[in-house]
């Protein structure tokens, strides 16, 4: 059969919505169900940032709250992480602004797929309503940490061994699916509806890093949903994938023969493509923020490119780093700590290319552009300190301790979440129509940024220290000063700080909503496909009658002898260049 | 422009924070000074960049900041300076990688002379083995594990009758001499970490692993397991006292083989009861107690529970704090026993006598307390039975006013402060969850009900 690009197909019935129901709850719009994902990632998200205090409070001020038991604490610490990593980070960049930016920026009517994509919405939530409902189940929810290591999270002596573990795995293994009938849209609509004239290397890097970031889920998913499933079995049928003989509080158990470390190189077969998973699409996303608001065309784009590519590859060949000190062959060292290294190249790269699109830039301090810049100084502190756990030997001291903790929130963290606002205040004004208020925007930035630094910047020196992590309370240590309870004490200040300054921006987002100024099209002079609709916002279909057609890359900023400092990537050749 | 301050004063204060900051790696204790060699030579690497890059940042932000009358360059690539950068990083990965893995060499091979020893990890406790006089150790498997047998000896190994076990003590290490340390669990995952040392490993049911190490400095150091292994994750610590040759070999010496320790005879409860005389004043004749005296009742209660804590008496492990007033009447009256055959004795009469059921004297809400139970149950049993295999006795039928004296006194380290009370330390860090009186009532209230 002969291939025809979906840009050259006949058009078919959009579906156009007639009702209240059809056009905001079972949508097909690939702009609600965005919406529809971020509102609910949000929501979720806020759950884990209240976990995220009350664990905090034990810490910075134990033996003070009565509500707060060594139980209750793993509970907070395991869902503050899983909720933040898959449920809120995972599905508000790929979910939110995947779903949102992805046919506006192709240049496409919506998703391949709009029904799929539909159905991967209301998965999604039913995977957040099981995840929620542990809260309520007795026993709680699970306290095994995000890892969830067996054999302890199914044996009795971790909170939540019972029904806890069985609705986080079920909510995992629901949240998969959902995931794949969106990812397989994501990678179809980049693939084949792409409109006329958009080369794969002319598509902004928002679309590289979420279209790379995507395929890495496609294929680190499975990992972590096969030992989902095998640990479900374990706990409730009884057979011993990951279970070897053991004795669980003095009593012998049946299980005979399995592995805990094969759970562990699957999970993190799953677990390091992840962290790209976040970042890649944040990498993306930061760079067309930075390139829009400084004027100017992204530096070295087919590196940033291949950067990207590259990344998303190596972060398959990188995940025993997480297990050095696991009981793994120790010889598995030398070639995950070089791989781990490697991958430290392209991503520096990057680094050297946003500072170096700022120079030499027309920059405008946006509330946008502080926050992408807060995030190279976040991203790049959090990526030097990942050569430190990175590099095999220095992880025998470091690792299990909170160095681990700063590093990650850093990196993983803090500059998703810098990139998440940076987008946020970026593309508000198209999904919305309205521009969020500048003063609140730049407090909002001031405390978050500085804020977060304050949390994180010590934490790594409670690591250097060796304050192991998971710990509910630290007693007394013959290695650990007293003056460390200070440490943690203005940690934890800090961290209350930034979680309460999070009020400014959703009253930002309320307000704004409500009675917000008129944005107008296009307020940034951005040059891609998504800020050239007829309509602000789009409308269902988004183009009106005619595709848009593609004649340049997405960086046409500042291009010498141009009327503007920007063009449009739809604008014909000739038009704009000569002026 | 508040940016690029705020941007140069972060720099400058990391750096301030790195170098005037009191917070840094504890001394070493061990041969591996080549790992703070390592991070010596990456942070050096990573400061440098740190502080370039954000500098560079800032500086591109202050002059490159919005201007009316100017536009930006247009400058797609740079072939030649983004082939410098990728060259100059290169060099200083290699320049962190290649100290990182010739160490890492060092770590995987252990030394052919170095010494053998055995942690054992267990919910929530440590374990350890010598090999003995035969330098083997024995054969070990989960099937053979019990109460009685908590590492798995084989029966059929006898290179394991002369193996040193010890349990609930600390683990003594020679000084200067290489050790192999075999890392095994019997439960979950655990991790063997000993901050002055600098090395750690997980240690993993159903497998072995290991690590080494050379100690260089004598001195007491804390074990923590460094892998999350349940609700007293944090409760989980040990002691390793790295000593002179000659003072570990006489205290091994003095340790008890698996053979002598399978060869002890049980507690005779007909002796036990002439014994019991002496404390009968105070517990009262058939062990029921007395609240006037502040005696608990000891009928019933689990021989190898009251055995430890008479020990522990004798030793001036409890009832040694000056604050502990009870405690100090009680620690001559175990004097008076003796012999370790008499405490075996008289505990074995009084775990043969039937517990009265005591009468509640506090008022709480049962509800709210099983709450607060949920993490106790974890080792004294869901019914408050107790669990030998954890070293965890029976709250279920103690008088309710003992219990609080005992979580009062673990709250405030009077009970549990030595060092060498091992499970009394989990107990003042468990007991520290309870914050208030009302609380311990709940509590009090829900044992009462059990």
């Amino acid at each position: 059969m002969q291939h025809t690009a979906i840009a050259d197909q006949i058009e078919e019935d959009l579906h156009d919505p007639h009702s209240f129901v059809t056009r905001y709850i079972w949508s097909q719009d690939h702009k609600v169900i965005a919406i529809q994902y971020s509102i609910t990632a949000v929501f979720v998200g806020l759950v884990a940032l209240v976990l995220s205090g009350l664990m905090r409070l034990q810490l910075g001020f134990p033996d003070t709250f009565d509500f707060i038991d060594p139980s209750a604490y793993l509970q907070f610490v395991t869902m503050h992480g899983m909720i933040m990593v898959i449920y809120l980070l995972t599905a508000l960049l790929l979910g939110g602004f995947g779903n949102y930016l992805i046919p506006l920026m192709v240049g496409a009517r919506d998703m391949v797929f709009p029904y799929l994509n539909m159905l991967s919405f209301w998965t999604y939530l039913l995977s957040v309503i099981v995840l929620l409902a542990s809260f309520f189940v007795p026993g709680g929810p699970t306290g095994a940490g995000w890892t969830l290591y067996p054999p302890q999270a199914i044996l009795q002596g971790t909170p939540g061994y019972d029904w806890g573990i069985i609705l986080m795995l079920a909510s995992l293994a629901i949240f998969i699916v959902a995931f794949t009938m969106g990812g397989l849209n994501y990678v179809t609509t980049v693939l084949q509806a792409r409109t006329h004239g958009l080369t794969l290397m002319r598509m902004p890097l928002t679309i590289w890093g979420i279209f790379t970031a995507t395929v890495l889920g496609l294929l680190a998913f499975p990992a972590l949903l096969v030992s989902a499933i095998m640990m479900m079995l374990d706990k409730v049928i009884g057979t011993s994938f990951f279970m070897p003989a053991l004795v669980s509080l003095g009593e012998s158990l049946d299980y005979t023969g399995g592995s805990p470390i094969l759970f562990q190189h699957l999970f993190w077969f799953f677990g390091h493509p992840e962290v790209y998973i976040v970042a890649l699409p944040a990498f993306g996303m930061v760079s067309d923020v930075i390139a829009t608001h400084a004027r100017k065309n992204i530096f070295g784009y087919r590196m940033m490119v291949w950067a990207i590519v590259a990344i998303g590859g190596l972060s398959f060949v990188v995940w025993a780093h997480h297990m050095y000190v696991s009981g793994m062959h120790p010889a598995f060292g030398f070639f995950f700590a070089t791989t781990t290294l490697i991958i430290a190249v392209p991503t520096a790269l990057k680094v050297y290319n946003w500072v170096l699109t700022l120079w030499r830039g027309n920059i405008h301090l946006t509330v946008p552009m502080l926050f992408a810049i807060g995030f190279i100084f976040t991203f790049t502190h959090g990526g030097l300190t990942g050569l430190f756990l990175g590099n095999v030997t220095i992880d025998l001291p470091l690792s299990d301790t909170y160095f681990v903790v700063a590093h990650f929130h850093m990196v993983m963290g803090v500059s998703p979440i810098m990139v998440l606002f940076a987008a946020i205040y970026h593309w508000f004004p198209l999904v919305s129509g309205k521009q969020l208020h500048v003063g609140l925007g730049k407090a909002h930035f001031w405390f978050t940024f500085l804020g977060t630094y304050a949390i994180y910047l010590p934490m790594h020196y409670l690591g250097f220290l060796g304050v192991p992590r998971r710990y509910f309370a630290m007693g007394g240590t013959d290695f650990i000063p007293e003056s460390a309870q200070a440490l943690n004490a203005s940690i934890t200040l800090a961290a209350l700080i930034v979680g309460l300054s999070q009020l400014i921006f959703i009253y930002n987002v309320i307000r704004t909503l409500r009675k917000g100024e008129p944005a107008g099209h296009n307020p940034w002079g951005a040059t891609s496909l998504e800020w050239q609709t007829p309509d602000v916002p789009p409308r269902h279909g988004n183009w009106g009658p005619e595709l848009p057609v593609v004649h340049r890359w997405a960086y046409d900023f500042s291009v010498p002898g141009a009327e503007r400092d920007f063009i449009p990537q739809n604008e014909p050749e000739g038009k704009g260049a000569e002026g | 422009m508040k940016i690029v301050i705020a941007l140069v004063l972060l720099v400058l204060g990391s750096l301030a924070f790195h170098w005037w900051s009191p917070w840094w790696f504890t001394p070493l204790a061990s041969n591996w000074g080549t790992i703070d060699t390592t991070i010596d030579i990456t942070l050096y690497i990573t400061g440098f960049v740190f502080v370039a890059v954000n500098l560079f940042l800032a500086l591109a932000v202050f002059r490159y900041r919005h201007s009316a009358n100017r536009r930006a360059d247009y400058e797609p690539e740079n072939a030649s300076l983004e082939k410098w950068l990728t060259g100059i990083t290169t060099v200083g990965i290699v320049a962190m990688l290649a100290p990182g893995l010739a160490v890492w060499a060092d770590f995987v091979k252990v030394p052919e002379d170095a010494d053998i020893v055995e942690v054992f990890g267990e919910q929530w406790q440590w374990s350890y083995r010598y090999p003995g006089a035969d330098g083997q150790l024995g054969e070990v498997d989960a099937r053979f594990m019990s109460v009685d047998n908590p590492l798995g000896m084989s029966p059929n190994d006898p290179a394991g009758a002369d193996d040193i076990l010890i349990r609930g003590e600390d683990l003594r290490l020679p000084l200067d001499r290489s050790v192999k340390v075999l890392l095994r669990s019997r439960d979950v995952l655990h991790n063997f970490a000993v901050p002055q040392f600098r090395v750690k490993m997980d240690m993993v049911p159903g497998t072995v692993s290991y690590v080494w190490f050379t100690p260089t400095r004598t001195g007491r150091f804390d074990v923590m397991c460094m892998e999350l292994c349940g609700i007293a994750h944090y409760a989980m610590r040990g002691n390793v006292i790295v000593e002179e040759q000659e003072d570990f070999e006489r205290w091994l010496a003095e340790q008890r083989t698996w053979a002598e320790i399978q060869g002890d005879a049980r507690g005779d409860p007909v002796a036990g009861k002439a014994q019991y005389t002496v404390c009968a004043a105070c517990h009262g004749g058939s062990g029921q107690g007395n609240q006037d005296m502040h005696a608990p009742q000891l009928a019933g209660m689990p021989a190898w529970y009251l055995q430890r804590q008479l020990e522990h008496y004798q030793q001036g492990v409890r009832g040694a704090h000056e604050a502990d007033t009870f405690g100090q009447q009680m620690a001559p009256m175990a004097a008076i026993l003796g012999s370790r055959e008499a405490v075996r004795d008289v505990s074995a009469w009084l775990s043969s006598l039937p517990p009265t059921q005591p009468a509640g004297t506090v008022s709480g809400d049962p509800g709210r307390g099983k709450a607060h139970y949920n993490s106790c149950g974890a080792c004294h049993g869901n019914r408050a039975q107790g669990n030998e295999a954890l070293q965890a006795p029976g709250l279920a039928g103690l008088q309710d006013w003992y219990i609080r004296q005992q979580l009062e006194n673990f709250r405030k380290g009077i009970r549990g402060g030595h060092s060498d009370d091992r499970y009394g330390q989990q107990m003042v860090l468990m007991a520290r969850s309870l914050q208030n009186e009302q609380s311990i009532n709940d509590l009090l209230s829900y044992l009462n009900t059990l």
